[in-house]
């Protein structure tokens, strides 16, 4: 098993893992779906520089093989606008199921049960 | 370096710096914070229109930030494409910004300024940008500031379509970094102009994984662009929107239909193997079907606000149709008609906000409601937007379609272009028509005793601007169609691009 292999077949099992869960109808399903889809695509982007083991990050003359410093670059700031992104729909989907009444993405009425902690659903929630 | 050469950084400085400041007075004077905002939007137009004056001679700027040279730092660049991508959105926010003050709506949360001046840095930069992760970054920087404007206001309504418009737009940005790593593997550089000619040198066994980048790239963009199939989150969210937010909006779809014009020829061009062109045939077929779809849902809905909506998509059809002919005349009558189409959206949007405070509970439905103030006026209003939007003389939507009719003459599929383009202005007028005579010249009772508050004439001024300046475009057709076109020609020839970016050598 190639550190190639492990790590393609991780970013797959991420990305089957993030769309299915993407496309389920619940809005905090969708956002772990979201999470994992961005997981996964960090991970790509920091294997586009080539998958290498114990090299120097920084180029010098005298060293012939370095790490690709750039994709560490991008992974960070691709960390960072997910991370932010991802907490704004957290945010944004709790907000809308207290004034809405309902988690679905579609934003129809949830079929069973769902609602029962709610305050009242007529009323559009009432918040703290 | 020389005043013009550090304007180019202008349009991103601007709001960048108007944001913050705006957002720390806002708090105790809110006068001060909408006098700051309005300042920067009008700065913005001035640096926008020095930088269209200093492109009309072909020369191509760049702007390294931090001095590091490209392709290793990240380079702004100015050719006659940006300039008038600069010059339409300063011009559409500070009609967007005027109206969203004349109406009050900027009182309706606390940070519509500061959100405002963000949306424009996002989409001044990635007019801008000469750098692909950083077009992704302003991407991230227009959208985050989207989701603020668009639920602006609140309400069930709006937090339902928040919801869906956050979650399709966080999927395309993954979308896209994946795009970007593959090309970043492939190449090994993010600077566009490097990357067009390193594409060159990709082996035969690699084509496929870069046919794979640019089709994912480029989806990506027409999700931006909200063609077909990827424009179902569309129209529920700019019909929501608040009237002032959604007509820079109506800037957001030209977005991804400028990114696929500026990276196509550019990476994806001539040299790029079997990659060449690879997004080309799928762009045509997506953009009929768009605009049939477009103009099919203004036959179809119901309020204004939503007919504006699937206005904006058809026009992005009939737009990406002439686009995906790829040849200089095709592009140029593109740009034309892009300019044009986003101001007319602009002004659609515009006119159902001044339709729906004068009918309290009736708002924008398309439904005869009882007696309005300025009726007469209004009604004209509606009709000159409408005009426009569909492409009828004599505002410069006519002018547009028809040098895109004259353009795609000579293609092979001119049959469908032409029928599309012909049929969707037919449903479209009959579709405005319908709205337009149950609004104005149908009368019922009203059902509840609610008054609009308060009206004042004021509202109308944003949208007969917006009205003004498609007129200037009619006038000064011949000046901007030859600007349109040099600036094709400019985007066709990347080894221009090139020696500007990388240097001579």
């Amino acid at each position: 098993m190639t550190l190639e292999f492990l790590v393609a077949s991780a970013i797959g099992v991420l990305v089957a893992g993030g769309i299915y869960m993407a496309l389920r109808g619940r809005t905090f399903q969708v956002v772990l779906g979201l999470t994992l889809f961005s997981y996964a695509v960090n991970l790509f982007l920091f294997a586009s520089g080539r998958l290498t083991v114990n090299r120097p990050p920084i180029w010098s003359k005298d060293i012939v093989e370095y790490a690709d410093p750039l994709p560490q670059a991008l992974v960070l700031t691709a960390i960072v606008i997910t991370f932010g992104m991802t907490a704004f729909a957290v945010v944004l989907a709790l907000r809308s199921f207290l004034e809405s009444g309902s988690d679905q993405v579609d934003g129809d009425p949830c079929e069973s049960g769902l609602n029962d902690n709610l305050p009242s659903d007529d009323s559009g929630g009432e918040r703290p | 370096m020389s005043l013009i050469a550090h304007l180019a950084s202008a349009p991103v400085v601007i709001p960048a710096l108007a944001a913050p400041i705006a957002l720390l007075v806002m708090r105790r004077r809110h006068g001060l914070g909408v006098g700051i905002s309005l300042a920067s939007c009008t700065a913005m137009v001035v640096a926008a229109l020095v930088l269209l004056a200093a492109s009309a001679d072909g020369t191509i700027r760049t702007y390294e930030i931090g001095s590091w040279p490209a392709p290793f730092g990240i380079v702004l660049v100015v050719d006659r494409l940006s300039a008038i991508m600069l010059t339409l959105a300063a011009s559409l926010s500070l009609l967007a910004m005027v109206h969203g003050v004349l109406t009050r709506a900027d009182r309706k949360g606390w940070h519509f300024h500061p959100l405002f001046q963000f949306q424009m840095l996002g989409l001044n930069g990635a007019f801008l940008t000469g750098d692909l992760f950083n077009l992704f970054v302003f991407f991230e920087v227009l959208l985050i500031a989207s989701y603020g404007l668009m639920l602006h206001g609140q309400g069930p309504a709006r937090l339902k379509a928040g919801v869906q418009y956050v979650i399709v737009n966080i999927v395309g940005s993954s979308l896209f970094l994946i795009a970007l790593g593959l090309l970043y593997a492939l190449t090994g550089t993010l600077n566009m102009a490097d990357m067009g000619l390193r594409v060159a040198a990709i082996g035969p066994e690699d084509q496929g994984l870069l046919r794979v980048a640019a089709l994912l790239l480029v989806s990506v963009f027409a999700l931006k662009a909200a063609l077909v199939p990827l424009h179902l989150w569309l129209p529920r969210t700019y019909a929501v929107s608040t009237p002032a937010v959604a007509a820079l909006f109506a800037l957001m779809t030209k977005v991804g239909v400028y990114s696929i014009i500026r990276v196509v020829p550019q990476v994806f061009g001539d040299n790029a193997g079997a990659a060449a062109w690879a997004p080309a045939p799928y762009l045509l077929p997506a953009a009929i079907v768009t605009a049939v779809i477009g103009f099919a849902g203004v036959f179809v809905a119901r309020s204004l606000s939503g007919q504006a909506a699937y206005a904006v998509i058809g026009s992005t059809g009939t737009l990406m149709i002439a686009v995906a002919a790829w040849q200089v005349d095709a592009l140029g009558a593109a740009l034309y008609y892009l300019v044009h189409s986003t101001i007319a959206g602009a002004a659609l949007f515009l006119v159902a906000d001044v339709v729906a405070r004068r009918r309290a509970s009736f708002v924008d439905k398309a439904s005869p409601g009882p007696l309005f103030a300025q009726r007469q006026t209004v009604g004209l209003l509606f009709m000159a937007a409408a005009i426009a939007a569909t492409g009828l003389p004599p505002l410069s939507g006519f002018i547009g379609k028809l040098l895109i009719l004259e353009a795609v003459a000579d293609a092979p599929w001119w049959g469908w272009a032409w029928g599309a383009i012909l049929a969707t202005t037919l449903i479209g007028v009959i579709g405005f028509a319908r709205t337009g005579s149950a609004i104005f010249w149908k009368e019922a009772a009203p059902t509840d005793g609610a008054e609009p508050s308060s009206i004042k004439r004021a509202d109308m001024i944003a949208p007969v601007a917006a009205i003004a300046l498609l007129a200037a475009l009619s006038i000064g057709a011949g000046w901007a169609t030859a600007y349109a076109n040099a600036a094709a020609a400019q985007v066709f020839d990347p080894a221009a691009g090139v020696r500007a970016v990388l240097g001579e050598g």
